[in-house]
């Protein structure tokens, strides 16, 4: 048994042991380290410190939700029975002071902003229109993102929005639109449009619906369209209402062009198949009243700006014109695009937008804006109002 | 398994530490494993396969299996081991030993089954849902009485600095354990339980837990691991008595009130907050205390980490205690807590502490352990250990590098705000910048699997009996071709 009798003096070291003795381990009776000591009496110090100028301890039972209301900047909350700290720090106003930082540099341009009611003047201002871009493309990723892919690349089922293929109008005024009421959303204004299915809803026999698939296959061929083919009489009867009769789409029913290799749900003959045997109708939810107005207006210029936005021929509200794509370097090659690069699209699409007055209310805001000239801001509110 | 020879009556019981010994190596390799698999899911989404075998579900497999199945085994067989021979008596009660074997790992195996059939508390690290906790909870109070009882029919005058911490840690654990799963069952036939506290409280009490988990699981339980294995190894006395008194008592009365540090910029209130924090700095010293104490008791045996790679694993485990150690206070501060939290730069920390410390001190006791349970010589290989050493530092280094660099650009990338007001970076942008850290931190983890896969190959030899005799040249002394190592 091992006791303080036993003490001796480790021969390596020198040292005294304490004379205890477990299953052979024995302890040496050297001092804690001094270095060791201050160290730790420092931490003591420096944490009574804290304590004085931080809220530290409570004062009050029961400790978390006691005392009374406060209100801390915009925040109420509820304060804690515990010291305050001469510091008078909370981390309420850290937060609110860390968000004004980051608010005071977007308020240098946000007042020119909302005074700059059109998206032309915002094009010719550099300065506000690279603002625009930057929120632009921030809102992009945090709310668009996640079904348009973070480059806007689209994927199955979602379009890309980086090129001049667009289903329900490339305008700032038809691409606003679009964001501010969604497609097939559920609001009010949201853009509405049904494909039949054909297949599902027994509205074309089968061998009816792989003959217009053939001719629908050929309208983007090539060859182009082949109206020896037996689809092709099907396809005036049931498809030309919505895609138009050579099949380049219909932008007020959001119908996709079929002549062009651009396929939203895939241009296999099994994926047009089954689009025309089930349909489709995918939804864009609408961003009115989840994001600001500034935010939508910043969105619509980085959607435009993406590649394809359109300018030309097209209603865009108010003063905002047709100057848009000249003046941003981005969309140099609208024009061409416009004329040139897809004539059976292009044209279908100019004729589309010419009808669009006409046709659903949806997509009035485009035309009548440009002919009233009227109170621009007013844009969004007039064109829900009809 | 009889171990009982005729002539003596063994005066320690050993058997139940083989089965708790070889538990912890099983269950090592299976934490190992599953941590590998979801560090893969998480750079190779596609590896996810609903719903069993998600990243959500396999998570706390991982982390279960790593920390309560490989670290409790571990703790409870030295535990047993240790005090047996640091009070020469044998344990109170075999059968109430041998019950919390069985007890203890039918405990992980219902924790475990409940996690990938999607039955979870959603604590994390207390995730069992109230039957397990209940059957943990008995199990547990048998294993108090089990070394309560040794220790009080020691026959030795002191209690050995090990058992404070053995102790402190089962106490500690018990008291934790109860208090953050105080839960109201839906019915006693339904798995699911609602917690008795909600909001902010129940999340305190949640962190004050996990905190302490790693307090006194992690630290306490490991440090008394570290007490007796690494002056025995070494072969030398312990370096500080008084030391060890002071940071014994220090470091279980601050480790408990540092708990609030996980909940900084919550609605945790301002002054918990603050006491979280400063606890946390003042824990510093303390904690350090125990990598002293182990470093030290190598004074006048350094040599001994050229020739002896177990005791080189027991040295590394505790240079990195000391480093988790301050790191810890050092991401409690608000300020790099702001930065850090919620990042890989977490994941990082604990895996330095778990792989480096709780690991490595295991591996150690474990290489000391096997070859005296089963009446062995030495091990059959040392080359072996120390390729066991090298490859795991290897994937430790590889796996919390990748995670700093992986936490910090996260935490700087959330944070980035351009000139002109706006998030410079969405969520996914971050997430794919970490893609390659992953893939790095899954290769560390990789290396982490192979190094125990060694050690099983090796133990598994030794048990056998062979013993590789190429490497231990006085063996061959009596025979013909030496094969001697100069």
């Amino acid at each position: 048994m091992s006791d303080q009798h036993n003490k001796e003096i480790d021969q390596i070291t020198g040292v005294e042991t304490t004379g205890h003795e477990w299953d052979g381990l024995k302890e040496l009776n050297n001092p804690a380290p001094r270095w060791w000591v201050w160290v730790w009496v420092a931490t003591v110090v420096w944490s009574v410190g804290y304590w004085v100028v931080y809220p530290a301890w409570p004062t009050a039972w029961p400790f978390f939700g006691s005392g009374s209301m406060e209100q801390t900047g915009s925040v109420t909350r509820t304060t804690t029975g515990a010291t305050k700290g001469t510091f008078g720090w909370t981390q309420y106003e850290e937060l609110e002071a860390s968000q004004a930082e980051i608010t005071a540099r977007q308020a240098q341009y946000l007042d020119k902003f909302q005074a700059t009611t059109s998206y032309d003047q915002i094009s010719k201002d550099p300065e506000l229109y690279a603002f625009a871009q930057a929120g632009g493309k921030a809102l992009f990723k945090n709310n668009c993102a996640v079904c348009h892919g973070s480059g806007a690349e689209g994927s199955k089922g979602f379009p890309n929005l980086n090129d001049d293929d667009w289903l329900w109008g490339g305008t700032l005024a038809d691409i606003e639109q679009t964001l501010r009421y969604g497609v097939r959303s559920g609001h009010d204004e949201a853009r509405q449009s049904v494909m039949p299915s054909f297949g599902k809803d027994e509205l074309l026999e089968k061998e009816e619906i792989e003959q217009v698939v053939d001719y629908v296959l050929a309208l983007s061929s090539d060859t182009g369209a082949d109206s020896n083919l037996p689809g092709a009489e099907i396809f005036a009867n049931n498809c030309a209402s919505c895609h138009g009769e050579n099949g380049a789409g219909g932008r007020d029913f959001g119908a996709p062009n079929l002549t062009d290799a651009i396929w939203l749900y895939g241009g296999e003959r099994a994926d047009i198949s089954n689009t025309v045997y089930f349909a489709h109708a995918g939804v864009m939810p609408f961003w009115e009243g989840k994001l600001d107005e500034d935010s939508i207006r910043q969105l619509t210029l980085y959607v435009h700006s993406l590649g394809g936005g359109e300018g030309e021929g097209a209603a865009v509200p108010e003063k905002v014109s047709m100057e848009v794509p000249a003046e941003v370097p981005a969309q140099a090659e609208e024009e061409p695009v416009v004329t040139d690069e897809e004539p059976v699209a292009e044209e279908s699409s100019s004729e589309v937008s010419s009808e669009a007055a006409t046709e659903l209310d949806v997509d009035v805001p485009a035309e009548p804006s440009v002919e009233e000239g009227s109170n621009p801001e007013a844009v969004s509110d007039e064109s829900a109002d009809k | 398994m009889t171990t009982t020879t005729a002539d003596v009556a063994p005066r320690y019981n050993d058997d139940v530490v083989r089965l708790f010994t070889v538990a912890a190596v099983f269950w090592g390799v299976v934490g190992f494993a599953a941590g590998l698999f979801i560090a893969l899911q998480l750079a190779f989404p596609a590896l996810n396969f609903e719903p069993y075998l998600n990243f959500g579900r396999l998570r706390p497999v991982h982390t279960s299996a790593v920390i309560f199945a490989f670290g409790g085994n571990a703790l409870l067989g030295t535990s047993y081991y240790i005090v047996q021979r640091t009070c020469r008596t044998r344990l109170w009660s075999d059968g109430l030993a041998l019950f919390t074997f069985w007890g203890y790992n039918f405990f992980i195996v219902i924790a475990a089954l409940g996690y990938v059939l999607g039955v979870t508390q959603g604590k994390e690290y207390a995730e069992p849902e109230w039957y397990a906790d209940l059957w943990l909870t008995v199990v547990w109070v048998a294993y108090l009485l089990v070394f309560m009882g040794t220790l009080i029919k020691r026959k030795e005058p002191h209690i050995y600095v090990a058992n404070w911490f053995y102790l402190a840690f089962i106490i500690t654990i018990a008291v934790l354990h109860i208090g953050n799963n105080v839960v109201i069952p839906v019915s006693f036939t339904d798995v699911k339980s609602y917690s008795a506290a909600a909001g902010v409280q129940s999340a305190m009490i949640q962190w004050w837990y996990g905190h302490n988990a790693v307090g006194f699981f992690l630290t306490a339980g490991f440090l008394g691991m570290m007490y007796y294995f690494v002056p025995k190894q070494a072969d030398r006395p312990v370096y500080s008595y008084r030391l060890s008194i002071l940071h014994f008592w220090s470091l279980i009365f601050l480790y408990i009130w540092a708990g609030p540090h996980h909940l900084h910029y919550t609605a945790l209130p301002d002054w918990a907050q603050t006491l979280g924090m400063t606890f946390s700095i003042i824990l510093w010293m303390p904690s350090w205390g125990g990598m002293i104490n182990g470093m030290m008791t190598l004074s006048g045996a350094w040599d001994k980490l050229r020739t002896d790679p177990v005791l080189r694993f027991m040295i590394i485990a505790v240079a990195f205690y000391g480093m988790s150690t301050f790191e810890g206070p050092m991401m409690s501060i608000k300020a790099v807590n702001s930065l850090s939290h919620y990042t890989d730069w977490t994941v990082g920390h604990v895996h330095s502490g778990a792989l480096g410390w709780v690991g490595f001190i295991t591996f150690g006791a474990l290489y000391y352990l096997v070859p005296k349970l089963w009446g062995r010589e030495r091990l059959y290989s040392t080359k072996l250990v120390n390729l066991h050493l090298w490859v795991a530092t290897i994937g430790i280094v590889l796996y919390i590098c990748a995670m700093w660099v992986s936490g910090i650009m996260q935490g700087l990338m959330w944070k980035s705000y351009d000139s002109m007001g706006f998030l410079e970076y969405s969520f996914v942008e971050t997430v794919k910048e970490m893609h390659v850290f992953y893939v790095i931190r899954a290769g560390g983890g990789f290396l982490y699997l192979v190094g125990a896969l060694i050690m099983v190959y090796n133990f598994i030899k030794t048990i056998k009996g062979d013993v590789r005799r190429s490497e231990y040249p006085e063996m061959n002394l009596t025979q013909k071709g030496t094969e001697a190592l100069a």
